[in-house]
């Protein structure tokens, strides 16, 4: 029920006009800590990512036979020539570290968006045309859910043969259900709105009532779904790597790295808990960011 | 409710065959099984004669009808590297994934439960911030890292359990947490945001009005209504439970069909891909099913048409 | 002794920009066996005020009072568990405004009726079970026994909302709080149950708190009233006194602005008539059957909504159509808009069947106004982008010529220029019911469907709605169709009026020969329950 319209005249006739959702957006925004911290995470970890180069104190890829399995600076033999230490094969971890920012970022965008333009295509469809078109993709989300997916992506980018491009397409074929939930839920709310009646009475048509009235609605809601799945197509990437039917050597992927340290795990561990921690990071960063946008544009922020 | 269980078993034997024809296009359509088998090095005449002799130089239809009507005898062909009916090889690794499933579904219930019920009751108190806290790094952590870690923990720092292996009951305990941690986000989510939506609705504010508080107020009014959406949501995460022992069972060197997976994958076992991709989804939907019938059975909206 | 005294109760609701009294300073008393009414619009902290006596208010709010005494026993000195013992349901009882939602949808009707006698160990279950039957016999629940097993869904709003009332009288308490106990429900319903909560009154010597929005409904049924107004009571008194001898401002203007039977009213528009008029849209023998399935798998259910509809809709005229949920009004209206297609029948609009025309050229014809202005305009946009929309997707003119036909709507409408860059958001609900009227009046259509287009706004508002849709038509030569289901708004703007019920139109008439002389049995229920204030004297006095 709506609280205004209390007055017979006051509230009409008021001249504050309240904030628009674009100004009370932005004040949430920056009233949120959790999307903060989430935020300013994936911000760092992209400028990282992109200013790669310049901040790797090593190439990453060079070997050396002489300075294998290094502990970090601050272990006992540690050097400051190579703060986190090297790996088997004696290269600057750090460097690796930094360089395995891009995988985990290319792939996360690039999967969370192949699973996007999916699973909104098929989630507004559905929702907006109803009838046997939403059986026929309800039937499918249905037959997706009950594919083991880590086991299909699996096997698919084994048999394709494993490169980065390959991984994203799989990961993001397999990740578009919860664009597909949330968009055919949504529009088919938005869909029996008295302004998508206004505007059919004013003659548009069903692209134009698409576009122009359910999108802007929806955009919200997949941006929280996007963050979300980056931090799920990350981890996946990861688990394939770490399985060895993902990113293959000498690329660095953080998933690959684990494994590759898994072997000297017990007595050299940093191998294993770094680029797990710098996982976690990146992945706790777009979820605390999904769950901030999502707080933020919940319901209630829709002035009722 | 007996049309409705029917109908729903329909839908579900539907969306197995589908599933069943997906797995058997993407495998097959992704690569040649033959040059597979083969190896990399192998000559065009030696692909050629494995191709006859497996039968892969029929069209791809005419394969797929072959190997469903196999299936629907119980013959799921015979693995390309193990050389072994397929069907044997699964029987003998089920009960390690089952008992892993299982627990691991039991870990879940314990914490993700009790956690969001704690938190819905009371909203924005520090046992809600510490749930969400949880929840969130739960979500964050790579499945396989976590497992590393308790291996490098309590196979070095603590040896309480042992870290390899599947010959006790103890060898469960790590794997199960691991594997169970990965659902806890989830389920206390909407454990959490269930209740919270039940405690707000106007029945519950009408048994208020009746002089219902506390521990009754829950018991016999918000209880059943918040557990719908958490059976099915348990039935889900059972099922992905299967998929999901890929990686803890590589781990923890459990030798469960997970492990059979990995192994198949990497020796291009397709006919044995085949058929566990098959059987997870088949565990999925029959889970579900099993999820729809106790719903029914525990709502009369769905019951009493 | 009362059996009721609150003293300068405060309630306050801690809200994200700092807090909000919703109640302050109220006082009121209630004798036994008395009913009060509480009558205000929504925001006013009527509500708050019954669910701070209950301890029902929600988390972020917080009461003060000086004295909170229920038949002597003052309440603010009783812990939360031996306050929920010994008040509320053997002492006082409350029903509530949602009847489909109040009942637990999970349990039967038998369960939730007994379960608290029970549990309290007042009466065993067979006794409580003999009880609950006689209960919802007594509040005209047909097969009191077979209910007691089935689901609240299975039963209809007004029916719900019987088992409600019957629910609370399980345990019998000397006091029923009613809050808006029959908004959600139709006007025949409404009635039926304002008079059964009476009648119980009478029966048990209850005291009665009537919480509403409407005052004519309260003012009928209760001995005294009260009128609240922004967290005040700002009057209270006599119903009589309250109703024909207002002494607050509010009150006064609150009178004036509702819609009355017994009021003046509209003179017919001229045009119509005129023995030759055109027909702006004509619509001949609809029909329009909908099926639906519970679910992928349910059972077909078929609902007839219309049933061989014909209705003409003449130029300058404003037809009234006039029916409770389920009439098949607001079908009639999308298929007259183009929205939906009947199954069988026709509609012309000047003549030209409605299929032939172009989705533009049916627009330019004919324009919608919905029921709820939360709804009705897209949130992401803006006035500018809202009004125009019409014109742009008829590809007319450029965005400066755009914007004057915008700013001119918006006039029209008196709506303050600075708002043309808002969003909906930032709009009150009067506001944005005159967006929608101006994005309807940009394209100058022929005619204008109006469905419910006050049904969603408080009294006050809504008078100045109805009072400009009546100056644009007087103007600018509109021809109306207003869906209702008020009689008292049909009184008020119609011309004629037809008369819908369960998908067919049962009357129809001018709306004076209707109104005055009902042929039809429903037409005459619908008129008998629709609530009237009887002497006008004073009323003239106030306007």
């Amino acid at each position: 029920m709506s609280t205004t319209d209390i007055t017979l005249t006051a509230v009409e006739d008021s001249e504050t006009t309240p904030l628009t959702p674009g100004q009370i957006f932005r004040k949430r925004l920056f009233g949120h800590t959790g999307f903060l911290i989430g935020a300013s995470i994936i911000l760092l970890i992209v400028l990282v990512a992109i200013f790669a180069p310049l901040i790797a104190p090593h190439d990453p890829y060079v070997q050396s036979l002489s300075t294998r399995m290094l502990p970090p600076v601050w272990s006992e033999g540690g050097t400051w020539e190579h703060i986190l230490g090297t790996d088997q094969n004696g290269r600057d971890y750090l460097a690796r570290l930094i360089y395995g920012t891009r995988v985990s970022i290319t792939i996360g965008i690039g999967a969370a968006s192949v699973g996007l333009v999916i699973g909104v295509t098929l989630g507004v469809m559905a929702g907006y045309f109803g009838g046997w078109i939403d059986h026929a993709i309800s039937f499918l989300l249905t037959a997706q859910l009950a594919l083991p997916g880590l086991l299909l992506a699996m096997a698919l980018v084994f048999i394709i043969g494993p490169s980065i491009w390959v991984v994203i397409g799989i990961v993001g074929v397999l990740h578009w259900t919860y664009y597909l939930v949330v968009t055919r839920a949504a529009t088919q709310r938005i869909r029996n709105l008295d302004f998508v009646a206004a505007a059919k009475a004013s003659g548009a048509s069903s692209r134009q009532i698409i576009w122009h009235e359910i999108l802007p609605n929806l955009a919200s809601a997949i941006i929280v779904i996007f963050t979300f799945e980056l931090g799920i197509a990350i981890l996946a990437e990861s688990s394939l790597s770490f399985l060895g039917v993902g990113i293959q050597p000498p690329t660095p992927s953080w998933g690959l790295m684990i494994a590759e340290g898994k072997q000297a795990m017990f007595y050299r561990p940093w191998l294993v808990i770094l680029p797990g921690i710098c996982l976690f990071l990146l992945v706790i960063g777009a979820n605390l960011m999904g769950d901030g946008l999502r707080d933020i544009t919940s319901p209630e922020g829709r002035n009722e | 409710m007996l049309r409705y269980i029917a109908l729903r078993g329909a839908l579900a034997l539907a969306v197995a065959f589908t599933v069943s024809l997906a797995a058997f296009l993407l495998l097959n359509v992704a690569g040649d099984p033959a040059q597979a088998i083969a190896g990399e090095d192998a000559t065009p005449e030696v692909i050629e004669a494995i191709r006859a002799r497996y039968g892969l130089d029929q069209p791809l239809t005419v394969r797929y009808f072959e190997w469903l009507g196999g299936v629907l005898q119980g013959d799921f062909g015979e693995s390309y590297y193990w050389h072994k009916p397929v069907a044997e090889l699964v029987v003998d690794r089920a009960d390690e994934t089952i008992a892993l499933a299982l627990s691991a579904l039991s870990v879940t219930i314990l914490i993700a439960l009790p956690l969001g019920a704690l938190a819905a009751l009371n909203p924005n108190s520090w046992i809600d911030r510490f749930a969400l806290g949880v929840a969130v790094s739960a979500q964050a952590v790579p499945n396989f890292w976590l497992g590393l870690i308790m291996i490098i923990l309590f196979g070095v720092m603590m040896p309480i359990f042992p870290v390899s292996g599947d010959s006790t009951w103890k060898h469960f305990v790590l794997p199960a947490f691991v594997l169970g941690a990965s659902s806890v986000p989830a389920v206390m989510r909407l454990t959490r945001t269930g209740l919270i939506e039940v405690m707000g609705a106007d029945y519950i504010r009408t048994a208020r009005s009746k002089g219902f508080r506390g521990w009754p107020l829950l018991r016999r009014h918000a209880m059943r209504n918040a557990l719908l959406p958490v059976i099915s949501v348990l039935a889900v995460q059972l099922g992905q439970k299967f998929g999901g022992s890929v990686i803890t069972e590589s781990i923890f060197a459990i030798n469960g069909l997970g492990r059979l997976a990995l192994e198949s994958i990497l020796g291009m076992d397709i006919p044995t891909v085949q058929m566990l991709i098959f059987v997870f989804a088949i565990v999925f939907v029959a889970m579900n099913l099993l999820a729809d019938i106790l719903n029914a059975a525990l709502d009369p909206r769905i019951r009493i048409g | 002794m009362s059996l009721l005294d609150i003293q300068n109760l405060d309630v306050t609701l801690a809200l994200p920009n700092g807090p909000l009294k919703a109640v302050r300073d109220v006082t009121l008393t209630l004798e036994p066996g008395e009913s009060l009414g509480i009558v205000g619009e929504s925001g006013s902290g009527k509500s708050m005020t019954a669910l701070a006596l209950m301890r029902l208010l929600p988390r972020s709010a917080t009461c003060e009072a000086k004295a909170l005494r229920f038949d002597g026993q003052e309440l603010r000195d009783l812990s939360d568990p031996a306050f929920a013992r010994q008040i509320p349901g053997p002492r006082i009882g409350m029903i509530f405004q949602e009847p489909m939602t109040s009942l637990n949808p999970v349990y039967t009707i038998g369960r939730q009726m007994t379960e608290a006698t029970v549990a309290r160990g007042l009466l065993s279950e067979a006794e409580a079970r003999r009880k609950a039957i006689d209960l919802l016999d007594r509040v005209g629940i047909p097969d009191p026994e077979g209910r007691m097993s089935q689901f609240p869904h299975q039963m209809s709003g007004g029916q719900r909302q019987r088992v409600m009332i019957a629910m609370t009288l399980m345990l019998d308490p000397e006091l029923l709080i009613a809050d808006e106990p029959t908004t959600a429900l139709d006007v025949t319903v409404q009635a039926q149950i304002l008079d059964l909560l009476d009648d119980l009154r009478r029966e048990r010597g209850m005291g009665l708190i009537l919480i509403s929005h409407d005052l004519a409904v309260v003012a009928e049924r209760t001995d005294r009233v009260a009128v609240m107004y922004l967290g005040e009571m700002v009057e209270q008194g006599t119903a009589q006194d309250v109703l024909y001898r207002p002494q607050h401002d509010y009150t006064k203007a609150l009178l004036a602005a509702i819609p009355r039977l017994d009021g003046p009213a509209r003179v017919p528009a001229q045009v119509a008539a005129a023995p030759e008029v055109e027909k702006v849209i004509s619509a001949t023998n609809l029909c329009r059957e909908f099926h639906s399935r519970k679910g992928l798998f349910g059972p077909k259910k078929t609902v007839r909504a219309l049933d061989d509809v014909s209705l003409e809709l003449r130029r300058g005229e404003t037809l009234a159509v006039i029916g409770e949920s389920g009439s098949g009004k607001s079908t009639l209206a999308r298929i007259l808009l183009g929205l939906d297609l009947p199954d069988a029948g026709d509609v012309r609009m000047l003549g030209r069947p409605v299929l032939d025309l172009p989705g533009a050229e049916r627009a330019s014809l004919v324009q919608p106004v919905f029921q709820d202005p939360y709804t009705s305009l897209n949130p992401r946009r803006r006035l500018s982008e809202i009004i125009a929309r019409p014109l742009v997707l008829r590809g007319e003119g450029d965005s400066a010529s755009r914007l004057a036909a915008v700013k001119d709507a918006m006039e029209k409408v008196r709506l303050p220029d600075r708002l043309i860059h808002a969003y909906p958001s930032q709009l009150s609900g009067g506001q944005r019911q005159r967006v929608a009227i101006a994005r309807a009046l940009i394209t100058e259509p022929e005619a204008l469907i109006c469905d419910e287009p006050t049904s969603a706004l408080d009294v006050s508002v809504q008078a100045q709605i109805l009072e400009l849709l009546d100056d644009l038509r007087a103007k600018m030569g509109l021809t109306c169709l207003i869906i209702t289901h008020d009689m008292a708004v049909v009184h008020e703007t119609a011309d004629r009026v037809a008369v819908m019920y369960q998908g067919r139109v049962v009357e129809e008439g001018s709306a004076r020969d209707v109104l005055g002389n009902p042929s039809n049995d429903y037409t005459a229920r619908l008129l008998a329950a629709a609530p009237r204030f009887g002497a006008t004297q004073e009323m003239e006095a106030v306007q």
